[in-house]
């Protein structure tokens, strides 16, 4: 098991109370046991069936390896402009 | 071509400036502004937020793709966070080129792949105090028929 930090936005970031969580996850890990991880958290209810993930800053699919030291974040629906 | 998050007012005119040139013939300039109602509720401002770093490099992307597919264009967007009354500029997108159609068409691909990629974020502040994340995936409310 390994411990990762989560950044959280907007709406996300008002139901978990924190614009970033730290979370255990298995090792090697992905994009989907974040999200499992994070359901597991007060607030964690918040998030939709497939919340969109960014890993370094792009948008990541659900199968794809995260680990330590990399930038995570889960995105809410995006509404700018 | 330069992406930005800003926090100050935008300055159209200097947006214009700084694409047009001597070989441009055509320059666009869309304005996203704060408008007083949505979704049949009066609002008084949004307050904007984004994920800077990422809003940046996604931007930076759109306006990679958008120089592909329109060559020749001279591009500048800014996106601003914070605070914004009514009739206050949230966005800003200029483009020029040396004929019209590029440009026309290059403003709209990159304030559609803004609203559906660029991590930002509104809540709307209600003239009856409340105020709520928008959501634009969110399943809207049947209208009612007038």
């Amino acid at each position: 098991m390994t411990q990762l930090q989560v950044l959280l936005f907007a709406s996300y970031a008002d139901a978990f109370g924190s614009g970033a969580v730290t979370i255990t996850v298995p090792e090697p890990a992905t994009v989907d046991d974040v999200l499992i991880a994070l359901r597991e958290l007060p607030g964690g209810r918040v998030l939709p069936a497939s919340p969109l993930v960014a890993v370094d800053r792009r948008y990541t699919p659900g199968d794809a390896p995260v680990r330590p030291g990399q930038e995570i974040a889960v995105i809410p629906p995006v509404a700018g402009g | 071509m330069r992406c930005a998050i800003v926090t100050v007012p935008i300055s159209p005119a200097a947006l214009v400036a700084e694409v047009t040139s001597d070989a441009t013939g055509a320059t666009t300039l869309f304005l996203g502004t704060v408008r007083d109602v949505n979704e049949g509720r009066a609002v008084t401002g949004i307050e904007y937020s984004a994920y800077t770093s990422m809003a940046i490099e996604e931007l930076e992307r759109i306006a990679a793709e958008a120089s592909t597919r329109f060559e020749g264009i001279r591009l500048v967007v800014e996106h601003r966070v914070g605070m914004l009354q009514l009739q206050e500029i949230s966005v800003a997108i200029a483009v020029a080129h040396a004929r019209r159609a590029p440009a026309l068409d290059a403003s709209r691909y990159v304030i559609e792949a803004l609203k559906q990629r660029v991590p930002i974020w509104k809540q709307e502040h209600y003239l009856d105090g409340d105020r709520q994340w928008v959501d634009p995936t969110a399943q809207r409310a049947t209208p009612v028929a007038s």
